[in-house]
């Protein structure tokens, strides 16, 4: 196969070929596919994509650089393939998961059963940056304080699925994994037939079949809405791809007013009360009345509003607790605690700096780990132990000692591979998975999710705002 | 709609006509001026200067040139940064409006501005300006007859389009009267054929400026003052004269706020229906005993009175509550809380 001529899986979980160079089962069909392609015509098609997503706008801002450039998220033609027995397994893991999420969330802003029963230590959760005490006791509609969920998995070298974190506040990215496929099927017409890839189009009338689930109001179809910081967020593009393709406006913190605990959008015919909103703006940005006092993208009142049960939001106020890597840990714990049950999909092993044995292997084994900051995301506040020069893991060992509560370690798992088109050659990258969990009244995982890629060769950080990019990803029906 | 959705198609619209627009006027500036065989840089200068004076930039240009010869016009109206009224500018300006209400807009209309803006920042874009102008300005023009010919077939005819239409016209009919305009402005016997008014190739360059000249044939012989004048200000059917223009800002007014026409219930209703009743009533004799020129600068002033009405009607002032339960209106200071913030600039990241 031409375009797969001297193709090295290397000593890694490759998704494609199995150890010893051979296609496996559920990819044959695709090897064949994209195996044949001349390559003047795969690179048209390629350049063809990504002149779409510029075209459609499909970027992201680059922060700080004045003259507003705009950057496209890289693309890369050749999908993630998944075999549906794979994902059947993912999407029980990742339910279970979401359930004991929610159940903790609510636990912890009413009777605290987790901590009491000290399956938790109480200072972890007080001490988290993310935990909204002033928000204890205020119920919230449906008992959902995680309505959308972007949890990450990777996979080993040894092919095992592990959940590397939960993004539980907005998780960003379900356009990509949309137009990911919007832009595949324009630049590979044909490729889809017969290969029996599970349709992805769901997703937002899904996200809009949540929203109306968790409405306060009983008469009459509830106004939604979509709050965004804005034209020059990051996700912008985002924001606007989802309000339309579910119907909903967009606003931002100025469309929005409140009246008497009722929330109003300023409409040209007048003031119309919102019910929903799908907010992508952090907690400490939605309201400078109770948060951050110096934002001007949140809605002065908003909150009094929320905490009256005359608004809900997705997702709710206070669920960043659950994001905070110390958190994390717990899960596991939660899955049995909650639900009595064994987690489907393991966590990666973690050690807690603030335990006194953790934190001696930790100290003494820094080259080997990955440590993350807890409460820090898109690949920064981390070192990585193997590639970090003395000065670095100085630093950190530091910051450890200074802060235990605010570190973790992991042991590096190296990710699965997935041959990926790089300049002039088909080589293996390494990827993650993030799939999106829409809890409403049951819940819908869209089929497979947003798989990213690292395209730095041998780097194994996918964000985007570091050298990633994405390709589509497909579950077979088979 | 969104309060702010409403003004932002609006001006989206705005600066893609104000584009076209001056793409149209320099062009046919730069053709007109093969016309003539030989020019001195003074007499160049008779040919670009009122132009600059008809955009109501005079001030500002002078600040940044020393000269007003072709080069320097061309360059401050098409692509100099520091121009917010300048082509490029107003392209960029309507994309990020574009952008920012993404959501209302078909797939193909945005791909066609968002083509129009990668296009006016391209290198092709900067080597045609200098090597071949009106290829360079075809450009523009098509893609923004293209962009309205997208919306006209892809958008709903709801309240979204009526503003959409509203800017459209309103900012027209300003333009119109600016490339009237130009003829005030112009030196005695710039074109060499008369010594005091513009000659016949300058009324015909308006008329091609406004894309009328074919149009005006067909209805007139002579080509002077008077009947360029009453074509482009009162012709009924002609769709860049004012007084058609004018209607359409009528009508679509009226179409927003559901009065019967020739009925108001807002300034902006009231102002329009003035204009277009002197319009409908008024002739060429009414605009030379005022002077062309003072005429067109009063029209100028009644459109930006009808755009500020706009804005205050729908923008500004939206706070009766529509849906019940009916709370309270908010406090006078919730609205100029609002205002303040209006004020404040777009460019709002999160940290």
């Amino acid at each position: 196969m031409e375009m797969f001529k001297g193709y090295d899986p290397g000593k890694f979980y490759d998704e494609m070929f199995s150890e010893n160079g051979v296609v496996r089962d559920h990819c044959a069909p695709l090897y064949e596919k994209f195996g044949k392609l001349d390559q003047r015509d795969f690179l048209t098609r390629k350049a063809n994509s990504e002149l779409y997503f510029l075209r459609q706008g499909i970027t992201f801002n680059v922060y700080h650089d004045d003259r507003g450039t705009e950057r496209i998220f890289p693309f890369d033609p050749i999908p993630r393939v998944m075999p549906a027995h794979e994902w059947e397994h993912l999407e029980a893991g990742l339910t279970q998961r979401i359930v004991a999420l929610n159940l903790f969330l609510h636990d912890i802003y009413h009777d605290q059963r987790i901590l009491k029963d000290e399956v938790i230590p109480r200072f972890y959760i007080e001490q988290a940056k993310h935990y909204r005490p002033e928000f204890r006791g205020v119920d919230v509609a449906a008992d959902t304080y995680i309505h959308i969920c972007g949890s990450d998995l990777i996979r080993g070298a040894d092919g095992v699925y592990y959940v590397l974190e939960d993004n539980g506040r907005c998780p960003s990215g379900a356009s990509y994994l949309l137009e990911n496929r919007n832009a595949l099927k324009r630049a590979f017409p044909g490729i889809f037939e017969s290969l029996g890839v599970r349709p992805v189009d769901s997703y937002p009338r899904d996200l809009l079949a949540m929203l109306h689930h968790i409405s306060p109001r009983r008469d009459g179809d509830p106004v939604c809405v979509l709050l965004t910081p804005g034209c020059h967020n990051s996700a912008y593009f985002e924001h606007c791809y989802l309000a339309r393709e579910m119907g909903i406006d967009i606003v931002e913190g100025r469309d929005l007013t409140v009246v008497d605990k009722f929330v109003y959008m300023r409409t040209t015919r007048g003031l119309v009360r919102v019910d929903v909103i799908y907010r992508r703006i952090d907690d400490d940005f939605i309201d400078p009345v109770v948060f951050r006092k110096d934002s001007v993208l949140g809605v002065p009142g908003l909150m009094n509003a929320y905490r009256a049960g005359n608004v809900s939001l997705a997702n709710a106020v206070g669920t960043g607790v659950a994001d905070d890597k110390v958190i994390y840990y717990f899960v596991p714990k939660m899955i049995e605690y909650y639900l009595g049950q064994e987690p489907i999909l393991p966590n990666v092993p973690t050690y807690l700096a603030s335990e006194e044995a953790d934190m001696k292997y930790i100290l003494g084994h820094l080259p080997e780990l990955v440590v993350k900051a807890a409460n820090e995301s898109g690949g920064y506040g981390m070192l990585m132990g193997p590639s970090a020069t003395k000065d670095e893991i100085a630093i950190f060992r530091e910051r450890i000692i200074a802060d235990p509560r605010n570190y973790i370690a992991q042991p590096v798992i190296s990710l699965s591979r997935s041959p990926t088109w790089c300049d002039g050659a088909m080589e293996g990258r390494h990827i993650d998975l993030r799939p999106y969990i829409i809890y409403g009244k049951d819940v819908k995982i869209v089929p497979g999710g947003l798989t990213r890629v690292a395209l730095t060769k041998d780097s194994l950080i996918v964000n985007s705002s570091q050298g990633g990019g994405s390709k589509d990803t497909w579950v077979l029906h088979h | 709609m969104l309060s702010r959705v409403a003004n932002t198609l609006y001006w989206m619209v705005r600066y893609v006509e104000r584009a076209d627009n001056l793409a149209r006027l320099i062009d046919v500036n730069q053709q007109l001026l093969l016309d003539f065989e030989s020019l001195d840089s003074e007499r160049l200068r008779g040919f670009w200067h009122p132009i600059i004076s008809s955009t109501g930039d005079e001030e500002a240009f002078s600040k940044l040139y020393d000269a007003s010869g072709s080069d320097e016009v061309i360059r401050y109206l098409t692509d100099d940064s520091r121009n917010p009224n300048c082509i490029t500018s107003c392209i960029a300006l309507a994309r990020e409006n574009a952008r920012t209400v993404r959501d209302q807009l078909s797939d193909e209309l945005w791909e066609e501005l968002n083509s129009l803006y990668l296009f006016s920042r391209s290198d092709e874009a900067h080597r045609l300006i200098d090597s071949d102008p009106p290829r360079y300005y075809e450009n523009i023009r098509r893609s923004a007859v293209t962009f309205l010919g997208i919306a006209a077939s892809t958008i709903s005819r709801n309240e979204a389009w009526v503003f959409m239409d509203l800017g459209r016209h309103l900012e027209r009919a300003d333009k119109t009267t600016r490339f009237l305009d130009v003829s005030s402005y112009l030196p005695a016997g710039a074109d060499g054929m008369e010594a005091i008014s513009p000659g016949i190739l300058h009324w015909t360059a308006i008329l091609r400026s406004c894309g009328a000249l074919g149009a005006f044939r067909a209805n007139q012989l002579h080509i002077d003052a008077r009947s360029v004048a009453d074509f482009l200000i009162f012709e009924k059917n002609f769709p860049r004269s004012v007084r058609y223009c004018v209607e359409r800002v009528d009508i679509c007014l009226h179409l927003i706020s559901g009065t019967p026409r020739g009925a108001f219930s807002n300034e902006a209703e009231r102002e329009s229906g003035r204009l277009l009743a002197d319009l409908n009533f008024g002739s060429t004799e009414d605009v030379f005993a005022a002077g062309l020129h003072e005429y067109l600068d009063s029209l100028q002033g009644r459109f930006n009175h009808i755009g500020g009405e706009i804005f205050e009607t729908y923008v500004l002032m939206p706070e009766r509550i529509l849906t019940s339960p009916g709370p309270k209106p908010p406090t006078l200071s919730e609205v100029a809380a609002w205002r303040q913030e209006q004020h404040q600039s777009q460019s709002q990241t999160p940290s």
